[in-house]
């Protein structure tokens, strides 16, 4: 499944040397990368299981040269790949042998704050930390905050719609996003949403946002920024089973409560996590919640003590309201560093991204905890638990032969478990190449013809990351004939190969 | 309800697309106003309705587009949670489907989202006449494109809309309602003061010469801010936002044209003339006028807004105008889901 680099043919090469060239005539020299050792960086983004070296890189820096680079693109057939700080976990910005890798690292300025409409207009190479940094001395934020916030940026938020910690409340990027500026395949710049709270025609800011960067260029990205609550406090819950701690967050919510975080970390992931930060976690508890709760001082107060209640009743085995910020924080490092920490135990791990209904949760855990064992593959899970979103992150080493191999198919099926109960195969991470072939189990042929409608729309030619997010179905009727799910062959009208 | 009725739709439209006949697919008919003139076949969808699945546990409910909106609303009360939009129904046999397909929310809106942000999936029949589901039951979905948010103000003219699942939310704990004595310029400026502190407001609105303020929230936060905003409170103040929300306000009923303008909050008191009333902290404003659309929308492009004629008017000219490339895209979208072109046919924009 994997894509390891192999020599070049030489048609590529004088394709790269004239593809380069007529490029320099667009921007400056050094803005086109054509030198192996320069391509090789972007070879990859942030599932580096995945390598292919691009054509070529291309970095413009203004809005017109970009338009210039896509009709160049467009009208000699060459598929572009959009790039932001690469840091996708999905494969989505995994270069195209015979295509080009247009990065918008330069575009990396807030163009405009707007105090009054408490809105931010930003370029999208800026990374998503930086606009609430900009925007802190006005007591404002940007909402969204997914774990490689200071990393990653905003036009690869909107391309995958990325969420974060505090999703459940305050949602994802398409949540928190205004209006956004595209270049489409033809090299048209084209407005797309309002800094009115809606537009006319259909919600084509809502089609763009998660759409990978198969429907055009993200070049500008109005924000809407919220206003930092006065208060936020953290309460932290032992259990000594999972599937307490999962009906913890049902009923917490069944109160009516909306915490403005709500996290689970299973036993493996708490001594990961403790070992690494030392953050004073319960190393003996079989499950952790981190329960936050945001807002004026008198709500928060109100429904830190509504809180504590719902866990009584739910059966914990220690509680624990951080005394202050400081400890706010200590409790909240340990779940950031969840996979840094992870790092540091195991050579190599493949963090996985699916949704599920809450009430699914024990279930699940004890599945996947029997998967751990039949693929002989440790596994730790941190989970967006509010929302439903688990990360399993499986713990390899690349280097073992076959492991890698083993990994992906314990990933697989940890994604067909997701489809069975209900949920999906990402929550957040994006299809990219990495989730290509489960689109077959979570999609029909009708529906995945559609969404090639959609991307017809915007893309005749299909040069926009072409071939990621959305299977053909020339492609699923392959996998379907590996893939027999709960003894049935997706597919069964298509044509095998 | 028929066993199937899903498929009775779905036979439906397949017999429009053999017979080349246009549908105007119909809910509760309390929005046909709304919109460019409806025209085709009625394609009833009340024949598809009952709730299909609800947990509140999960915040999800799953619905038939036909289903009344009143039912889905009594039923999520009965566990204490709502439609945190406040979709106006316009008459009590609105259904699901139409809040979806009109993409309209109440007062609540700017504090919580829009009917958009709480669709997580839906079910549907495009213009091929197939059944098609896109998004799910789960709160993080990204995966294919997001059909479903795309669904929502389409004004049916991508497709029939069969099963709908939305994100739900708890009521709040308590309600008040203030209300303050001030002229239009100043209410624009206080809302958009208080808009900037975490204050517990989830709805505003100003009339004549009266700034109403929601507060939502537990008790101790409702205090607080009370102490903050000062202002006097208002008893049976829900009467007031159900009137407001559906049009039954005093300001509602008019003899002229009723324009629905959406702008930046912050925008300063509109350069048109014309009774207004303001909602959203500024960003909802609905304008009494007889003044040309073309002047209105000159202003209000200066702003960055768009303005709808709601109510009256040319039927011709309802909506803001696209931008070229846009509404090529808005066309060749048409042509994805509705390639023969009878869904709601020119509903929207014409060709659209």
């Amino acid at each position: 499944m994997s894509i390891a680099p192999k020599a070049e043919n030489p048609s590529l090469q004088s394709q790269r040397a004239r593809v380069a060239s007529d490029l320099r005539r667009v921007v400056a020299t050094d803005s086109v990368l054509d030198e192996e050792e320069s391509l090789r960086p972007y070879e990859c983004d942030g599932l580096s299981a995945y390598r292919r070296l691009p054509l070529v890189v291309v970095l413009p820096d203004t809005v017109d040269q970009v338009q210039q680079v896509v009709r160049y693109c467009h009208d000699n057939d060459i598929p572009i790949v959009a790039r932001g700080a690469g840091t996708g976990l999905s494969g989505g910005a995994l270069p195209i042998e015979d295509g080009v890798v247009l990065s918008l690292a330069k575009f990396n300025k807030v163009i405009s704050v707007d105090k009054d409409n408490r809105t931010a207009v930003v370029q999208p190479g800026v990374r998503n930390l930086a606009i609430s940094e900009t925007v802190s001395h006005l007591g404002l934020y940007y909402a969204p905050d997914p774990s490689s916030q200071i990393a990653c940026t905003i036009g690869g938020n909107v391309a995958e719609n990325a969420g974060g910690l505090h999703c459940l409340k305050y949602g994802l990027t398409v949540h928190n996003v205004l209006e956004i500026k595209i270049v489409t395949i033809e090299g048209d710049l084209v407005t797309i949403g309002s800094n009115a709270l809606d537009s006319p025609g259909y919600d084509l800011l809502a089609l763009m946002t998660g759409s990978e960067g198969l429907l055009g260029i993200i070049v500008e990205v109005t924000v809407k920024l919220l206003t930092k609550p006065d208060c936020a406090k953290v309460i932290m819950a032992s259990f000594d089973d999972i599937e307490k701690a999962g009906n913890a967050v049902a009923n917490i919510i069944t109160a009516g409560i909306i915490p403005g975080g709500l996290e689970m970390m299973d036993n493996a992931a708490i001594r990961v996590t403790e070992d690494f930060v030392h953050a004073g976690y319960d190393v003996e508890a079989a499950a952790i919640l981190l329960c936050e709760l945001d807002g004026t001082p008198e709500e928060v107060d109100d429904e830190i003590e509504r809180v504590k209640l719902v866990l009584e009743q739910s059966g914990y085995t220690q509680m624990q309201v951080a005394k202050d910020d400081n400890q706010r924080q200590l409790f909240w490092s340990g779940r950031k560093s969840a996979f840094p920490a992870v790092g540091r135990i195991s050579p190599d791990y493949y963090c996985m991204d699916g949704t599920i209904p809450r009430k699914t949760l024990g279930s699940v855990m004890s599945k996947v905890d029997e998967l751990s064992r039949q693929y002989d593959l440790r596994v730790v899970n941190v989970f967006h638990a509010g929302d439903g979103n688990l990360h399993p992150l499986i713990l390899y080493d690349g280097n073992v032969e076959g492991e890698l191999e083993r990994t992906e198919e314990l990933g697989g099926a940890i994604l067909d478990l997701c489809i069975e109960v209900g949920g999906t195969i990402t929550g957040e991470h994006g299809v990219g190449m990495e989730k290509i072939d489960h689109m077959c189990i979570q999609f029909d042929t009708l529906e995945l013809s559609q969404f090639h409608a959609v991307k017809q729309a915007f893309d005749t030619k299909r040069l926009l990351n072409p071939d990621k997010a959305v299977p053909t179905l020339h492609r699923c009727a392959e996998f379907g004939a590996m893939h027999v799910h709960k003894g049935q062959l997706k597919f069964p009208d298509i044509e095998r190969f | 309800m028929s066993a199937d009725s899903a498929q009775e739709l779905i036979d439906a439209v397949k017999r429009a697309l053999d017979s080349n006949t246009n549908l105007c697919i119909t809910g509760g008919n309390t929005k046909s106003f709304y919109g460019r003139d409806p025209v085709g076949e009625p394609l009833l969808t009340t024949i598809h309705h009952g709730i299909v699945n609800y947990e509140p546990s999960e915040l999800v409910i799953t619905a038939r587009s036909g289903t009344l909106l009143a039912d889905i609303e009594l039923t999520l009360a009965e566990q204490k949670q709502m439609l945190a939009f406040e979709p106006p129904s316009f008459g009590k046999q609105a259904t699901l489907g139409g809040a979806v397909a009109c993409g309209l929310s109440g007062p609540r809106r700017p504090y919580v989202g829009a009917v958009r942000d709480f669709v997580l999936g839906v079910r549907m029949i495009n213009g091929r006449g197939e059944d098609l589901k896109f998004g799910g039951q789960v709160m993080k979905n990204v995966a294919g494109y997001d059909v479903s948010r795309l669904m929502v103000g389409a004004l049916g003219t991508l497709g029939v809309l069969l099963d709908i699942s939305l994100k739900v939310l708890p009521t709040p704990m308590m309600e008040c309602t203030l209300v303050f004595e001030v002229g239009h310029t100043q209410a624009l400026e206080l809302q958009n003061t208080w808009a900037a502190k975490p204050l517990p407001i989830s709805a505003t609105c100003h009339v004549g010469e009266l700034l109403h303020v929601r507060l939502s929230g537990s008790e101790k936060g409702i205090i607080a801010a009370r102490k903050q905003l000062g202002g006097e409170q208002v008893q049976g103040a829900d009467e007031f936002w159900c009137n407001l929300k559906e049009h039954r306000h005093d300001f509602f009923k008019q003899a002229e044209t009723l324009w629905r303008i959406s702008v930046p909050p912050a925008t300063p008191a509109l350069n048109v003339s014309g009774p207004c009333l303001v909602e959203w902290n500024g960003g909802l404003r609905w304008l009494k006028s007889d003044i040309p659309a073309q002047s209105i929308r000159t202003t209000i492009d200066m702003v960055g807004g768009h303005a709808t004629m709601f109510r009256g008017g040319d039927s011709e000219n309802v909506f803001h105008p696209l931008q070229q490339t846009v509404l090529t895209l808005h066309k060749n979208l048409k042509t994805a889901f509705d390639p023969a072109g009878i869904f709601n046919p020119g509903r929207m924009y014409e060709g659209v």
